[in-house]
């Protein structure tokens, strides 16, 4: 994985220091509390309803032993001994203090970590496939455009104040894992006919109040051209989105106003103009970086059984194991969502297990993902069963990856500001109803997302199942999508009808699966179901 | 130092409010017009451009221009970032100056933009601005100043896409 070079480590260390000097600032009051707060949000320091709350950056979701041991270390001594792994691969720390963030910056810079542009109205964190690297589906290992695109967007002078906050994810398969088609933007490497790498950008896709799957832009960017390119779509974006109205400030509405064909000949035009300014850097950049996400060294020769023979290792391992590009390997999801538990949630003494579970299994390397689950991404099956038996000892061997139980929640009213309706009760609640009854068994793959509010950020609208918390007349109030998808066959979910209370829509959720049950053809996901026999039968379980 | 300058005053463009100017030239010493009013009126060497304008319109004309005034109603609207590059990319190499709600953080990237003088609505505290000047040891990109990206140093002279 990626390295700090001299360079790399000045920069993060000059933005903590410039980090303390604006804290200080803002304590001796020579800033006010309107000026400071884009500052500290592009630190990742939002103020929330009970304290200060600090996401930290996991470019592209890879993380090392170092740096996942760093994250249990700040768990323990800034926090109340607990971390939230996040929708878009990074962590959050839901207590903490002002006057600390300073000092947990430069703990974190310490292990090549930092909290760099994880909130604000500038590119934040870039995504990436999980299991880049790994996937046996994969042309190419997405992360080191990631990485070239992290360095670009870092502290870019002409993109710091956006119209709004500004989102891209990277992936080199057909199969997307990134949700890449609901981002500002979305990458696909790719080969054209002639066997070139190249880059497919997909601009104008969000979640939020007006969700929209977003339009291939341009087929096909060399890579030697990505960052003229990617720069000829943010400038376009600066200059003319929306900065009326923050709920019409994102790209995406940017697009629907404009139409994306005349968006696609605007960044055209600056592109071509861009071209001559010398702004890409060298191939050799690229290859430098590639050079750093080389295949750790495989063993060749391992044979692919595996000993099923105890059941519930067999299901763990149908459920939490994805194939590997080498012969002899998997890649293995450590599920953050035991039964009735928060999701995403892991406590320090967890981190450090996974940490230390990482360099003894796993190359020293895992990775967090837009799920809120860990990834070991390269282990040896012969190995596999020796690192269940430590992960089941733990409680970490939860097997219901995309499964009901693996459900996405933000924060929601617990901690969140912006919250209607909290969301980790909710889930907490469906989790249990569904492992008791073993229902959740039988249903399959269902992939179950909960928001707190409009914002969206536990993606409901992209959830086979989605819920939506409201507050209407001020109660919670909880509304049920069904349909949604964020993989290769991105689709929106539809509301199905009026909402529930909290425990009414835990009941909805099952009748919804009910019929699916009822319904379902063979081979058929509850998606599928859906997709075949609509709303309707849905409707009249719920409301009938 | 420069006066107090209240938030209600709309006529404080002339030179007198500019704080920081890393220009040795004479400052232009006419109040700067709109970019509307420039385009029609051949003998003005002074335009004011605000967020909503195209930088672009006056591309044009850039050989009668002397300065270039960008303002920022608001620190948080950053059109005016794009605006000063799109000048210096077109080899305008007048006074580009950030005038308007200039605020000690965001001087660092302003001048990366080609900013090269600033005349903030309040007067900012010189010690927090050179230090902000100085905040980057390095730069990741190419910009509007001359300052290489660390991509360059990583590869030496002849770098370069």
């Amino acid at each position: 994985m990626y390295q700090y070079d001299s360079y790399d480590q000045q920069m993060v260390d000059a933005r903590v220091a410039e980090f303390r000097d604006q804290t200080r600032r803002r304590l001796e009051g020579k800033l006010t509390e309107d000026q400071f707060k884009p500052l500290r949000l592009m630190n990742g320091l939002y103020l929330q309803l009970h304290a200060y709350m600090l996401r930290v950056a996991v470019p592209y979701g890879t993380l090392n032993s170092t740096q996942m041991h760093m994250l249990g270390t700040i768990a323990d001594k800034y926090d109340r001994g607990y971390g939230h792994f996040t929708t878009r691969q990074n962590i959050q720390y839901n207590w903490i203090k002002l006057e600390d963030a300073p000092d947990i910056l430069a703990d974190l810079a310490t292990v090549e970590m930092h909290a760099i542009q994880t909130s604000g109205n500038c590119i934040r964190n870039i995504s990436a496939d999980h299991f880049a690297g790994a996937a046996a589906d994969e042309v190419a290992d997405p992360r080191p455009y990631a990485e070239l695109l992290r360095q670009w967007s870092s502290f870019h002078p002409e993109f710091t104040y956006l119209p709004r906050k500004f989102k891209i994810a990277v992936i080199a398969s057909e199969t997307d894992r990134a949700a890449m088609r609901l981002h500002d933007i979305g990458i696909r490497i790719h080969r054209n006919d002639a066997g070139e790498l190249g880059a497919a950008f997909y601009v104008g896709g969000g979640m939020g109040r007006t969700p929209m799957i977003s339009p291939l832009i341009r087929d096909f960017v060399p890579l030697d051209r990505l960052i003229t390119y990617a720069e000829a779509c943010l400038r376009v974006y600066n200059r003319h989105g929306r900065r009326d109205n923050k709920y019409k400030a994102r790209i995406k509405i940017l697009l629907h106003e404009m139409g994306a064909e005349e968006y696609a000949s605007q960044v055209d035009a600056e592109y071509q103009h861009l071209l001559d300014t010398g702004i890409e850097p060298p191939f050799a950049e690229l290859e430098r970086i590639r050079a750093f996400f080389a295949d750790p060294p495989f063993v060749d020769g391992l044979g692919d059984d595996l000993d099923l023979s105890d059941q519930l290792f067999a299901q763990w391992v149908r459920q939490n194991c994805h194939a590997h590009k080498h012969p002899g390997y998997l890649s293995a999801t450590i599920s953050l969502k035991p039964v009735g538990g928060i999701p995403g949630d892991a406590t320090a003494e967890q981190i450090h297990l996974m940490a230390e579970l990482a360099k003894e299994f796993s190359f020293d390397e895992c990775r967090v993902t837009h799920a809120q689950n860990i990834v070991l991404p390269h282990v040896e099956k012969r190995r596999l069963f020796a690192l269940w038996q430590t992960l089941q000892a733990a409680g970490l061997a939860t097997p219901n990856l995309d499964a009901i139980g693996d459900i996405i929640a933000c924060p929601g009213l617990d901690y969140c500001s912006l919250a209607n309706a909290r969301a980790i009760p909710v889930a907490q609640k469906i989790s249990q109803r569904f492992a008791d009854s073993g229902k959740g068994d039988r249903i399959g793959e269902l992939k179950l997302k909960i928001s707190g509010c409009i914002n969206a950020c536990g993606h409901h609208h992209a959830g086979h199942i989605g819920i939506l918390g409201v507050d209407k007349k001020g109660r919670e109030n909880y509304q049920l999508l069904l349909g949604g998808s964020e993989g290769a066959d991105t689709s929106l979910g539809k509301i199905t009808g009026p909402g529930f209370d909290e425990d009414g829509v835990v009941d909805a959720v099952e009748k919804a699966t009910d019929v699916y049950l009822a319904r379902r053809e063979e081979g058929e996901r509850f998606l599928d179901t859906y997709r075949r026999i609509g709303m309707e039968p849905f409707k009249e379980a719920l409301y009938g | 130092m420069v006066e107090q300058i209240s938030s209600t005053d709309s006529e404080w463009a002339g030179t007198d409010d500019v704080q920081f100017r890393f220009r040795s030239d004479e400052a232009v010493d006419h109040p700067a017009v709109t970019v509307d009013a420039f385009v029609g009126q051949t003998n003005a060497s002074a335009v004011r451009v605000e967020p909503g304008d195209d930088p672009r319109d006056l591309l044009p004309h850039l050989g009668r221009i002397a300065l270039v005034e960008v303002n920022f109603p608001s620190f948080g609207d950053g059109r005016g970032y794009s605006a000063a590059r799109i000048l210096r990319e077109a080899g305008y190499a007048g006074e580009l100056r950030a005038v308007g709600d200039v605020l000690i953080d965001q001087l660092s990237h302003m001048r990366r933009c080609g900013f090269d003088s600033f005349a903030p609505a309040r007067p900012l505290d010189e010690d927090d601005a050179q230090r902000a000047f100085a905040t980057w040891p390095e730069v990741y990109q190419a910009a509007a100043d001359t300052r290489q990206p660390i991509w360059a140093l990583r590869h030496g002279e002849n770098a370069g896409g």
